[in-house]
């Protein structure tokens, strides 16, 4: 504390704040090149959908409702918002999987009809059935906190897989992986 | 137009940056020696160009120019205009230019005033402070460019996060922007100072004004934003220990700890080294600070502009300039010769005890933030909150407040503790007492479980105020300097804020009921009747507001309004909490949800004396600014009579 006791011991000395900042550096590049799963896994997973029968968000495609989705048919439900930047951002990704053959319903969370058909104008419609949330009941009753996120569900109507934010280009084939896998 | 002129001041302020520090390094070798003369001037035109486009900026948002990507993203042409103005620096890339912009003009103040330093030391402080400054213009010019135009502008913007739609949040950032650039002179100044070996009270001198206002922002930005967060979140809570609180909290410990030592060394020519290195500390934990917050690599309510490459940007200016600054500090240390010495009780003593303990705390702050982190790389995950916090920290900050009661009262060099043994029996018997009262009187501190620390706090906090305006007794206080009442108010002000913390913790109530209108509830001395709830409109929200009367003790009754607040664009709910102030504590209330049978959620706490925490916090401000207007006033004095001295010779001479 007090100046350098011996010159040549204070010397070594000199070099730990270095090293402890060179610690503090590895810990948080292994942090950022390899984040840890932060993400809670959904307690609805596993669970069928809870009961619910939403209006068409849209005039030309049906409401959603826990019925239809479980036809036999694996298939996304994805909650989105026209008000939702990172939701224009999987457009393109939910296009992608719609032309591959995949099913997918969605559910707008808090919207109005022009703006969604603004929004699907805008950003492409890969949607077979829209439905309107407009209170978020059903978004919270199967445990979604926000958008967009995507889930995968089976022909029994059961939750098999959730998909927190938007859905970039890496994802597409884990979502693939998770249909082939609620098919079988 | 705007942007385009706002984007080139921008590059040009970045290659005038170059320049200097080109011209600052090469001016320090004997070939260069020429070059000095253009150094002061350029980063003089450096600051003018960086705040000129930082205008530019401004005038976007007030415009509501949507043609610029950041505006589209982040603004709205219905937000009132305080919000638009706010609007510029709420985002990252408007704070990273706000950011580099303070510390260009700093950079620029500099260079006009600053004569005390050796001329080569100036140089190699201004080399440093542009060093600084091109890593954030790279930064913002080609990763977080604020003026990058859209193809085609949207028709209107997506609006501004309601949350931060509060006057006091409009100005918390810059606030505390302020405090970490104003750390990064001081860092200039030790980098200045390392490299030309230079390392004295002149520099302590030069550096200290600037660590002083850096501090005093802090402190200032710090109580608005615990404020903010206790009446907006809604949760009744004033620090959660929450990752981007500690980032503003440990440039903060730092900045005090440099105060201190940078006042040893500007008197008494001791700590030399040590004061180095907590320069350096103190704008590297505002680095840190900052890299933690915008990384997003650790997970906080606060978390925005989550950006990986971002955060692998800030990462590496972080090693350049602290991995830089260490390594110059290992290798120049040795050069910086031995201070003066001083006995074991000495106020320079009781200083250094104060610089420990705050390294401590910052090194449990650091290690507490950075932990889960550390456990994530091992697969786990942990949260570190309040029972880790709490008694660690308190290991460290009970001793350190006890020598600060202890300290402004010993004199400089060696000193005999007997000498001031009655001035400090007056609080050590007042701590007593309080300790005594309470174990009669407060029955509740012990009942279900012993609050220790609050009771310890409640009995330091008075005597501590006590202690704190002792060194004032025996004193001509019209003749007492500025810089001793800025210490006194200051060291008053952590009593008061220790008070309304440990009385908050020891005895606020908290009641969570479903309401129906009409009904009554009772929170500590307080009655409170549910009115009615009704929607209301504001500019870009709609609300239900409930109507409380509220009677304390069974006086007259005072009507309250808390609100839910849904926010349009984009949609958000928030809650306005009511509250209402007495003497003697505060009265909060939230408004929740309307359950299905008709009744409210109300949560209602009576908190004793928690303003103190906030009204501490402004005196800790004060206390900064007293001393800092003393030591400015001083300086100044000082080199109108240097100047009128030289002037004489200069005629003398003729």
């Amino acid at each position: 504390m007090s100046e350098a006791p011996a010159p040549r011991r204070a010397g070594l000395w000199l070099w730990v704040p270095l090293a402890v900042f060179a610690g503090f550096f590895v810990l948080v590049m292994t942090g950022l090149l390899a984040p840890a799963d932060r993400e809670v896994a959904s307690a609805m997973i596993g669970k069928p959908l809870p009961q619910f029968d939403l209006r068409p968000a849209v005039p030309g495609r049906p409401g959603v409702s826990t019925a239809q989705l479980a036809d036999g048919k694996p298939r996304l439900l994805n909650v989105f918002a026209s008000w939702c930047i990172p939701c224009i951002a999987e457009a393109p990704q939910l296009e992608a999987l719609a032309r591959q053959g995949v099913e997918i319903d969605g559910i707008a969370i808090r919207d109005r009809t022009q703006d969604v058909e603004r929004f699907l104008d805008a950003n492409g419609n890969p949607y077979q059935r829209i439905g309107a949330d407009d209170l978020s009941q059903v978004q919270m009753s199967i445990g979604s906190s926000g958008v967009p996120e995507t889930f995968v569900i089976d022909g029994k109507g059961i939750i098999r897989h959730q998909h927190i934010g938007d859905i970039r280009a890496e994802d597409v084939p884990k979502l693939i992986e998770k249909l082939r896998e609620a098919g079988q | 137009m705007i942007a385009e002129i706002g984007l080139a001041c921008l590059w040009m302020a970045g290659a005038l940056a170059l320049l200097q520090l080109v011209t600052g390094a090469l001016a320090l070798t004997s070939k260069g020696v020429g070059l000095a003369g253009i150094v002061r001037p350029v980063a003089v035109a450096q600051g003018l160009l960086c705040g000129l486009a930082f205008v530019c900026l401004i005038a976007l948002f007030l415009r509501t120019d949507l043609s610029v990507k950041l505006i589209a993203t982040n603004s709205h042409s219905l937000k009132p205009f305080i919000y638009k103005l706010a609007g510029t620096w709420g985002n990252h890339e408007g704070s990273m230019l706000l950011w580099v912009t303070v510390m260009a003009l700093a950079g620029a103040f500099i260079a006009l005033v600053e004569r005390r330093l050796r001329n080569d030391t100036m140089l190699a402080t201004l080399a440093g402070q542009a060093f600084v400054s091109i890593g954030f213009y790279a930064f913002l010019l080609l990763s977080s460019n604020p003026f990058e135009r859209l193809a085609v502008p949207p028709p209107e913007g997506n609006g501004l996060n309601p949350l931060l739609q509060d006057i006091g949040l409009a100005f918390h950032p810059p606030t505390l922007y302020l405090g970490y650039v104003g750390l990064s002179i001081a860092f200039s100044f030790a980098i200045g100072a390392l490299v030309t070996s230079d390392v004295g009270p002149a520099f302590a001198r030069a550096m200290r004004p600037w660590v002083l206002g850096a501090w005093l922002f802090l402190t200032i930005g710090i109580t608005a934003g615990s404020y903010w967060a206790y009446y907006e979140l809604g949760w009744g809570g004033w620090w959660f220990w929450d990752p981007v609180e500690n980032a503003s909290l440990m440039p903060w410990l730092a900045a005090t700890a440099l105060i201190h030592s940078s006042s040893v060394l500007a008197t008494r020519n001791a700590l030399r080294a040590w004061t180095v290195m907590l320069a350096v500390v103190a704008f590297s934990m505002s680095m840190i600070g900052t890299f933690l917050v915008r990384s997003g690599i650790l997970t906080s309510v606060h978390a925005f502009a989550v950006d990986p490459e971002r955060g692998s940007f800030i990462l590496a200016l972080l090693a350049i300039y602290i991995g830089g600054a260490l390594v110059l500090f290992a290798i120049r240390a040795r050069t910086i010769t031995e201070g003066a010495r001083f006995a074991l009780t000495s106020r320079e003593s009781a200083l250094v005890v104060n610089n420990v303990m705050l390294s401590a705390i910052l090194g449990i702050v650091l290690l507490g933030t950075l932990y889960p982190l550390l456990t994530e790389a091992f697969g786990e995950k942990v949260s570190v909150g309040p029972p880790y916090f709490d008694p660690v920290g308190a290991i460290f900050f009970i001793p350190m407040l006890l020598v600060m009661a202890v300290g402004p009262l010993l004199h400089w060099r060696n000193d005999r503790l007997g000498r001031i043994t009655g001035k400090i029996a007056i609080p050590a018997l007042l701590i007593g007492a309080v300790l005594l009262g309470l174990a009669l009187f407060a029955p509740s501190l012990f009942t279900p479980s012993f609050k220790l620390l609050p009771f310890i706090g409640m009995g330091l906090a008075v005597g501590l105020a006590v202690a704190s305006v002792m060194p004032l007794i025996g004193r001509n206080l019209r003749r007492t300097p500025l810089p001793t009442w800025g210490m006194v108010v200051a060291h008053l002000g952590i009593a008061v804020s220790l008070f309304g913390v440990a009385t908050d913790s020891a005895f606020a109530t908290e009641k969570l009921v479903a309401s129906r209108i009409g009904e009554s509830h009772t929170v500590g001395p307080w009655s409170i009747t549910l009115k009615n709830v009704e929607p209301v409109a504001g500019p870009n929200w709609t609300s239900l507001e409930a109507t409380m009367a509220a009677s304390y003790d069974g006086g007259t009754a005072t009507t309250i309004h808390p609100q839910a607040r849904n926010y349009t664009s984009p949609p958000t709910v928030t809650s306005e909490s009511a509250l209402l102030t007495r003497w003697n504590g505060q009265l909060y209330a939230v408004l929740g949800e309307e359950a299905d049978d008709g009744r409210w959620q109300l949560r209602l706490w009576w908190k004793p004396f928690v303003p103190m925490i906030w009204y501490g916090g402004l005196l800790i401000g004060l206390g900064g600014l007293l001393s800092l207007i003393g030591r400015v006033a001083r300086d100044m004095k000082r080199s109108r009579a240097e100047e009128k001295i030289a002037d004489r010779r200069e005629r003398q001479g003729r």
